[in-house]
Order: C-alpha cells, then sequence, then structure tokens
C-alpha cells in the first residue's frame, strides 16, 4: 500500500516536470485575415511549438474590418503584426507599443504598371492615373512622387486589382506577395509589366513586425519573448517544409470561409521567404536594424507625419536574454 | 536465315508480313484521315455548340442588361426627385425577377450638394425588397468596383461575377452603368446605376452542356477566374492561369491570356482530371467572359478507336487465314515437289521402279512430275539398253581377252628359251596394249646352227591384227624352215600375204638368221624400225635405215639380203615402234636418240636386265600416261662360236 502511494506520488511528481508550468494564455491578431503571410504563426500553433514554449495561445482571425492597432490598443490581444510605419506613428501618438520582433525586413509594396501603357520608368509616371490604397499603404509611394518630383493623378484603390486589370488605371498598388501574382494570374506576364519596388528606391520600410503593449511586455517578458521565439521558430520550420506550411494555412483558410488557392498561398510563402530571410538565411529573424528604424521614422518625421523620432531603444525590446528555453 | 528454310516458310513468312504491314499501312492512314476528320467534325461541332451557347449568354445577359441601361437612360433624360428615384428603383428590383438588387450611385454631392453620399439601394431579402442607402465612412462606395471601374473607364461593366450569401450564396454579378447629365454643354458623371443580377442561369446553361460523355464546358471570367466548372473548388477560387502556373504549363498560359484578351482558339491539354482533351474557347462579348467547350479526346476517338480495333482484329484474323491458305498452296507445292526429291534420290541411288508421285494437277509441278515420269522411264529403257550392250561388250571383251591370250601364247615366253646354247642368249618382252595388238616376235632354231629371229608389227589393232599376226607367224616359221635367206622369207611372205589381201592389212617385219658358230647375222627388214646393235665394247649403232617395204602390200616386192658380224658379247636390239613412239603426258616421244642414249647408258651384263631396264625407262618416261602401243623388244646377243668338244 505504501509503495503504491511512493510509485503514485512519484508518477505525478514526473508528469508535473514534464509540464513544468502551466502554459499561459495568449492571443494574437495578424494584421490581414488568415494567409501565408502570417504562415510562422499558424505553423507554430499548428505545430505545437507554442505551447513548447509554455504559451496557450489562440488567434483572433485579423480583416479590414479590424484593424489590428485597435485591437491591441483596446487590450483585446496580446500580440499583434503591424507594420513599423504604422508602430512608429502610433508610438509618437503616445500610444505605448513595443516592438518585440521585426519579421519582415524589405517593403513588399510596389507600384505596378502595364508597360503598354507607355511606362517603363518612374519618369514615365508624370501625368499618370495611379491608385493608391489609403492609410498607411500610401505612404511610400507619396513619398517616392516627391522623391521623383512626379505629378500623378491619385485616385482611391479597392482591395481587388480589377480596376487596374481593365485599364481603369494606369498604375496600381500592389503586395509583391499578393496582388503582384492576382495580376499575373489573370493573364499579364512579368514582361508586360513594369514594377517599382520601393526598397530599390531608398525607401525600404520593413512591414510586419510583432508588437504589444510596453506594459505587457514589462508585465511578463519572458512571456513576450517566447512568443517572438516561436513564432520565429514556426516560420523557420515554414521555410523548411513550404508544403506542409501552405496545408496548415490552408486549412485554417477553409475553417475561416476564406476562398483559398494553393498556387497564390504558395507564391505568398515563398515571396515572405524572400522578405524575411537575407537570401534563404534564418539566423537573424526577428532583428529590426537600427538604421532601418531611423530611415522610416526620419522619413515619417520629414513627411510631417510625426513630429519627434520615438526614441529606439524604448521602441524596440530585443528579447535576447528572456527566454531560457 | 532464310537460306535452310523451306519455301512454306518463306512464303507466309514473305506473304504474312507484307500483307501485315500494307495493312498497317493503310489502317494507320485510315486512322490518322478519320483522326483529322473527328477532330474537324469535332472543331466544328465545338463552333456551333459554342456558338449557341454564347449567343444563349449573349441574349440573356442583354435582357438584363436592358434594366440598368433603360433606368440610367431614364435618368438623363429627366428630373427626379428622391421619392421618384426610391418609387422607380423599388419597381425595378420588384419587377425583374433575376435582378436581386439595385442601386442608384451619385456621385459625392452629386444629388444633394450637402450630403456625400447619395445611393438607395433595393434588394430582396425572404421574399421582401428592402430599401437601404448606401455610403457611410466604412463603406465609401466611390471607392468600390462596382462603382469606380465603370466610373473610371466611363462604360457600363460587368463586375467579376461573385457569390452572395446574403441572397442564399447564389452566383451574381453586378452589372454597372454611368449615367451623365448635360451641365453647360459637358457631359458630367453623375452616377452609377447598378442591378446585382443572378448567374443561375448562366449557370444552367453551361453545365447542360455535355459533351460526349464526360466532356464539359465552363466558363471563364475576365481575370480568367472559374465562374462555372464541373469541379466547385475551382468556381471563384482558381483561376485558369492558377492552374497553369501549378503545372508549369506554358501552353494552357498562353491559352488562358487568348481567353482573358477575348480570342478565340483551342489547344489540347490535361483537364483537372488528368484525361487528354481538346479545349476550345470562344468569347462572350458582352461581359468579356470566355466560355470553353471541352472535348476528351478519348472519348471523341472512341468509335474511331472501337472501329479500328475491329478492323485491327479483323486484320489480323485475315492475315491469319490468308497464312492458312499460303501454307495450303505452299503445301500443294512443296508435297509433291518434296516426294519428287525424294523421288530423285532414291533414282539417283539407282532405283528406277520407284513409284513417283502422281500429280493431277496440270501446272508447273504437274509438268515437273510428269517430266521426271518420262525421265524415269527413259531413264528405264535406256539402262535396259545399257545393260544389254554392257553385257554385249563383255562378251566381246572376253573374248577379245581370250584371243589376245591366245595371241600371247604363240609366242615363246620361256626364257631362257636355249638353255642349252651357251653361244648366244636371246630375251624378248612384249607389253601389249589393252586392245589385242599386232606386234609379235618369233625366234627359233632352223637348225644346229641357225637361229631365226624376227619382230613384227602388224598394222591396225585387234582381232583382224591378230589374226594377220598368228598367219605373219606361221607363215615365216614355215617358210624359215625351208632353209632359205631372209630376204627370201620375206618375199615369200610378202607374196603369200599380199595375195587375195582384201583386208590391206600389213605387217612390218624384221627377220634375221644368227649363225651361232660364227656370229655372222644375215637379215632382212621389211620396213621395220632399224634396230641396234650394241657392241661388247659399248659402241652402239643403227643398223642401216628401215629397209625394203612392208609386207602384205604389194605382191612380187624383193628385199634385200644384208650381213652383220657379230662378235661375242655383241648385241642385236630389235623394238616396235611403240618404244620410240611411247608418249609421255606432255605427248613427247621416247625416240630413237633416246633409246639409243639410254641403251647406252644401262650398264647391265645380261639381256635380260638390258630389255628390262629399256622397259622401265619407258614406263618412268610415259609416266601416267596411257599406252597406246604394243610395247615388243627383242635382244640376241651372241656369246661365241660353239665350241664342239
Amino acid at each position: 500500500m505504501r509503495i503504491v502511494l511512493i510509485l503514485f506520488l512519484l508518477m505525478y511528481s514526473s508528469i508535473a516536470a514534464a509540464g513544468d508550468q502551466p502554459l499561459r494564455k495568449a492571443s494574437f491578431m495578424p494584421l490581414w485575415s488568415t494567409q501565408t503571410q502570417f504562415a510562422g504563426y499558424y505553423v507554430a500553433l499548428d505545430k505545437g511549438i507554442y505551447e513548447k514554449y509554455g504559451i496557450d495561445l489562440s488567434i483572433v482571425p485579423g480583416g479590414p474590418e479590424r484593424p489590428a492597432a485597435d485591437f491591441l490598443m483596446k487590450k483585446k490581444v496580446d500580440f499583434t503584426v503591424l507594420w513599423l510605419s504604422t508602430a512608429i506613428q502610433r508610438r509618437a501618438q503616445g500610444l505605448k507599443l513595443v516592438n518585440i520582433g521585426q519579421i519582415v525586413q524589405k517593403s513588399a509594396i510596389m507600384l505596378v504598371a502595364k508597360k503598354s501603357s507607355g511606362i517603363k520608368t518612374y519618369a514615365d509616371l508624370d501625368n499618370k492615373k495611379v491608385s493608391l490604397w489609403e492609410g498607411d499603404l500610401s505612404i511610400q509611394p507619396r513619398m517616392f512622387f516627391r522623391k521623383h518630383n512626379l505629378k500623378v493623378k491619385i485616385i482611391p484603390q479597392s482591395s481587388s486589382i480589377n480596376l487596374f486589370l481593365r485599364g481603369g488605371t494606369d498604375v496600381a498598388s500592389a503586395m509583391w506577395y499578393n496582388e503582384y501574382h492576382t495580376i499575373l494570374n489573370s493573364g499579364l506576364d512579368p514582361d508586360e509589366l513594369t514594377t517599382f519596388f520601393f526598397h530599390e528606391h531608398g525607401l525600404n520600410f520593413p512591414e510586419d513586425g510583432i508588437y504589444t503593449l510596453e506594459e505587457t511586455f514589462m508585465k511578463d517578458p519572458g512571456l513576450s519573448c517566447a512568443f517572438v521565439k516561436a513564432s520565429v521558430e514556426g516560420w523557420v520550420y515554414a521555410f523548411e517544409h513550404p508544403g506542409e506550411a501552405v496545408d496548415i494555412v490552408l486549412k485554417y483558410m477553409v475553417r475561416e470561409k476564406i476562398p483559398a488557392n494553393r498556387m497564390h498561398q504558395k507564391w505568398m510563402l515563398e515571396r515572405m521567404k524572400d522578405l524575411i530571410t537575407e537570401q534563404g538565411a534564418t539566423d537573424k529573424i526577428g532583428m529590426l536594424k537600427q538604421q532601418d528604424y531611423e530611415l522610416v521614422a526620419d522619413e515619417l518625421r520629414k513627411e510631417g507625419m510625426i513630429k519627434s523620432i520615438p526614441a529606439f531603444p524604448a521602441f524596440y525590446r530585443q528579447c535576447t536574454g528572456y527566454v531560457q528555453k | 536465315m532464310f537460306k535452310n528454310r523451306g519455301i512454306a516458310f518463306k512464303l507466309i513468312l514473305l506473304v504474312s508480313a507484307s500483307s501485315a504491314l500494307i495493312f498497317l499501312l493503310i489502317l494507320s492512314y485510315n486512322y490518322q484521315s478519320s483522326k483529322k476528320m473527328i477532330e474537324e467534325n469535332a472543331r466544328q461541332n465545338a463552333w456551333n455548340l459554342s456558338r449557341a451557347t454564347v449567343n444563349r449568354i449573349e441574349t440573356a445577359l442583354r435582357s438584363v442588361q436592358k434594366v440598368p441601361e433603360n433606368l440610367a437612360c431614364y435618368l438623363e433624360n429627366s428630373s427626379y426627385n428622391k421619392d421618384e428615384l426610391v418609387r422607380v428603383l423599388r419597381a425595378v428590383v420588384e419587377t425583374n425577377h433575376e435582378i436581386y438588387g439595385a442601386a442608384i450611385a451619385f456621385e459625392p454631392h452629386a444629388f444633394d450638394r450637402n450630403a456625400l453620399y447619395f445611393a438607395p439601394y433595393f434588394y430582396k431579402k425572404g421574399g421582401k425588397t428592402e430599401l437601404l442607402y448606401l455610403g457611410s465612412e466604412s463603406y465609401k462606395y466611390f471607392y468600390l468596383d462596382w462603382y469606380q471601374i465603370p466610373m473610371e473607364l466611363r462604360q457600363p461593366q460587368w463586375s467579376e461575377p461573385y457569390f452572395d450569401e446574403g441572397a442564399g450564396n447564389i452566383l451574381m454579378a453586378t452589372y454597372s452603368v454611368p449615367f451623365y447629365r448635360t451641365i453647360n454643354g459637358g457631359r458630367r458623371l453623375m452616377g452609377i446605376v447598378t442591378s446585382d443580377i443572378s448567374l443561375e442561369w448562366l449557370r444552367d446553361i453551361v453545365s447542360s452542356i455535355k459533351i460526349l460523355k464526360t466532356g464539359y464546358g465552363a466558363l471563364l471570367s475576365r481575370n480568367g477566374t472559374f465562374i462555372t466548372h464541373p469541379s466547385k473548388e475551382l468556381i471563384m477560387n482558381d483561376t485558369v492561369f492558377g492552374i497553369a502556373e501549378a503545372r508549369g504549363d506554358k501552353t494552357l498560359r498562353e491559352a488562358g491570356k487568348q481567353m482573358v484578351r477575348s480570342g478565340t482558339g483551342s489547344i489540347s491539354y490535361k483537364n483537372i482530371w488528368g484525361k487528354q482533351c481538346r479545349m476550345y474557347y470562344a468569347p462572350v462579348p458582352s461581359s468579356g467572359w470566355s466560355l470553353s467547350l471541352i472535348f476528351p479526346v478519348d472519348e471523341l476517338m472512341a468509335d474511331v478507336v472501337k472501329l479500328h480495333r475491329t478492323m485491327l482484329f479483323g486484320g489480323a484474323a485475315g492475315i491469319v487465314l490468308l497464312s492458312l491458305a499460303v501454307v495450303f498452296i505452299a503445301r500443294s507445292i512443296t508435297r509433291p515437289l518434296t516426294e519428287i526429291s525424294n523421288a530423285a534420290t532414291e533414282m539417283g541411288s539407282g532405283n528406277l521402279d520407284i513409284d513417283l508421285p502422281s500429280v493431277r494437277s496440270h501446272d508447273e509441278v504437274g509438268r515437273l512430275s510428269d517430266a521426271f515420269h518420262s525421265m524415269r522411264d527413259s531413264l528405264r529403257e535406256y539402262i535396259r539398253k545399257l545393260t544389254e550392250t554392257t553385257a554385249a561388250k563383255e562378251k566381246i571383251e572376253s573374248e577379245l581377252k581370250i584371243a589376245s591370250d591366245i595371241q600371247m601364247s604363240i609366242l615363246p615366253r620361256i626364257f631362257p628359251a636355249f638353255p642349252d646354247r651357251p653361244e648366244f642368249d636371246i630375251f624378248a618382252l612384249i607389253e601389249p596394249a589393252k586392245e589385242v595388238g599386232g606386234d609379235f616376235y618369233d625366234f627359233f632354231e632352223i637348225d644346229a646352227t641357225h637361229l631365226c629371229f624376227i619382230i613384227a608389227d602388224v598394222s591396225g589393232k585387234g582381232v583382224p591384227a591378230a589374226l594377220y599376226m598368228a598367219v605373219t607367224k606361221t607363215l615365216i616359221m614355215s617358210k624359215a624352215k625351208e632353209g632359205i635367206t631372209a630376204d627370201r622369207i620375206l618375199m615369200k611372205v610378202n607374196d603369200e600375204l599380199s595375195r587375195d589381201n582384201d583386208v590391206n592389212m600389213f605387217v612390218t617385219i624384221f627377220c634375221g638368221i644368227l649363225d651361232t658358230s660364227t656370229g655372222e647375222v644375215c637379215y632382212a627388214n621389211g620396213g621395220h624400225n632399224p634396230p641396234l646393235v650394241i657392241r661388247k665394247d659399248g659402241d652402239i649403232s643403227f643398223l642401216g635405215e628401215a629397209g625394203g617395204l612392208v609386207i602384205g602390200a604389194f605382191e612380187g616386192m624383193t628385199y634385200t639380203l644384208e650381213k652383220l658380224m657379230l662378235g661375242p658379247g655383241d648385241t642385236v636390239f630389235m623394238y616396235t615402234d611403240g618404244v620410240t613412239e611411247a608418249m609421255n603426258e606432255k605427248e613427247e616421244l621416247f625416240s630413237d636418240e633416246r633409246l639409243e642414249r639410254e641403251l647406252a647408258s644401262l650398264n647391265v651384263v645380261g639381256i635380260q636386265e638390258l630389255v628390262s631396264g629399256i622397259m622401265e625407262k619407258i614406263t618412268f618416261f610415259t609416266g601416267d600416261a596411257p599406252q597406246s602401243d604394243d610395247i615388243t623388244m627383242l635382244a640376241v646377243r651372241f656369246l661365241g662360236g660353239k665350241t664342239f668338244v
């Protein structure tokens, strides 16, 4: 009887040791609806990587009517993905959010024109009709036009690319990983198109980064850093197993009743790899370079979008040392 | 490879192979032509079907387009107030069953100077028609495709089709028509009339297309997105370019580009179920969509393939039948041939009594068989005659042999002939030619001191010569016994022989009489080869020339008697022309000179060795050349006068 009791106690303690600590609940909201733009997070969730880091994560679907920054501000979620330009502005406005991991290093936003409309170089953009998305997505194009002293007729761009495809505008905004592929898969070949990547024009605004409130971070830096580490591990896994990663994301898309096209998601994941890694190297994923930060902040200040540049150390919290695996 | 094969095998192989080849060539040509015809038919069918379908779609689209177009026209040409607009719009939605919703959306501040948005929208919900005013901070309709695209392009536009969840997840598309107002002579855009139109009928039209068994029709939007397709996953979710991208199929992508650019054409490709298909596409002009018709190639070709399979089987069976026929024909030729061949072998081995196969046909084989029959009969007859002739000949030959034996037997053949006469020695040798010849020799004592010796050669051969020889020999002996001289012997014999000589035969004779006591030889030569005298010291000379005429030719001839002195050891060597005219294979004669030379070179003691030695020389000289004449040699050696003790 005593032996049984001892055995029971031993077993119990071993189970407790395996769990170490109970999982900490956390929530995350991507910047947009489910797609491989956020493959790393979905893969980390699906493959149990968050659990491995002690997090019981729930992903709150994002989307056009659900601005992630608002959800973060209202503490409806713990972590979100935001663009660096958005985050710097919010920080400058006084919202105490912090960057805990800069995932995307290169800006994917671009301008696309049909060569048939006579646009070969940026000089040809003068006096052309350009459709731009609203908000932070139009910051770089506007800076670009100003920089090159181009007079363009700007019209608003909807969420579809049909206006451009039907010739309603000469130039359209596109994300390299999304609309650009839609254009290709509407029958326009790359050599029929002229593209303008802002990172090639001195306007590289790193896009998707992981943000949390400073308050959340300070309360439990370990949780934030575990989330970042797990997410980065999810990305690395996704890049190493692209087929599986696409499958996982498609699964979540179907669950959310979002039209899911495999080839499109595959393209998107491949482009995310180009944008996130340094020629495929995954060891530095998540780093925010100070010069990138300063370039973006400086451009925003010059544009009058922020009055002063928030201090880099207060804005970017590196997680080195916070997580003991 | 075929060298050792029979005619039947070669015939079957050649006939079957060449007919199979011809058949396959015709079949494949036929298949190709049929395929072309079928393809052409399919193309025609496809065009007809797509034209008909496109017409149906066009007609339907135009009729639904009419409603917003008429509404736009009304807005352009009449004045209206809000109530009137709402009433008209409600009527439009309520009276057109295919219209699920309609809006008149005005440009900012265009309807009411103070209102940014003005866009009454009626839509059907649960059997009722509801009114909604569109436009808000979160719904800036100016920037939505249904408004923005026709606005920017200034022309009516069909939106990309979509599924409307609110209307019960039905396929819809929005047709938007811009409307204008002329203000200060300029045409100013006032807004967009739009109607949400159910495309379920469209789906019905396209899905009702049944091509062969599994062929189908599909409709693609202006972006290449599938509007209708048998596979639900593709609808509104994938483009033809996405499929081309997934397969890395450049041809399909090119076709897709043609489709979204309102092109017409066709390509061969594998459909999403991996079936080889032919796709024909044609545009739907008013919406810019593309209708494609998919013909599964195997079904298209099913009849042709079936027909050709039957033909192939039929052809194969035909070739088998043909082969059998060839076997039959070949057999009918080769069986008698084989039998004839066997019979010929049998006949070759001597059996002429064999039964030849009887061939009833009158073709080449029949004629060959007839020829064989007559050949066998002729051969049989010939052999019979030959047997008889041979028997006769053998009889003659046997008789001749006997004659020859008799002839030889009358010549003295025992040597030494006179063992009790030491004063001389005599030796003769006759080597008759195959036939009975005419050579002969003879020697006999006339008295105690006289030895008569003769050598003769009867003209001609055979039995007459032998008989003539016997007569001559007898005559000479009888005349010699009378004790007359050699010339007289020859004269008398000549007279005897030439008298009543009807056969014109003659004989050359050398006749000598040796006085054994003195060694004197009295001789006469009747046309014979001159003998050689071999002195003891080795001196050799011919004994004069051929003297006198042959015996038996002319009566009354005289012959000269001549004398020769022999010392002891001297020899007279006589011969017939069989010696000097012996021929070798090069047709060279042994010749007098050679005879003389050989006699001189022979270093022998006795005359027997001398004669035998010359015989050996002749044999060596002639080699394998056949002996054509009798070879006869006679040697007489005087050994010294007899001392009577």
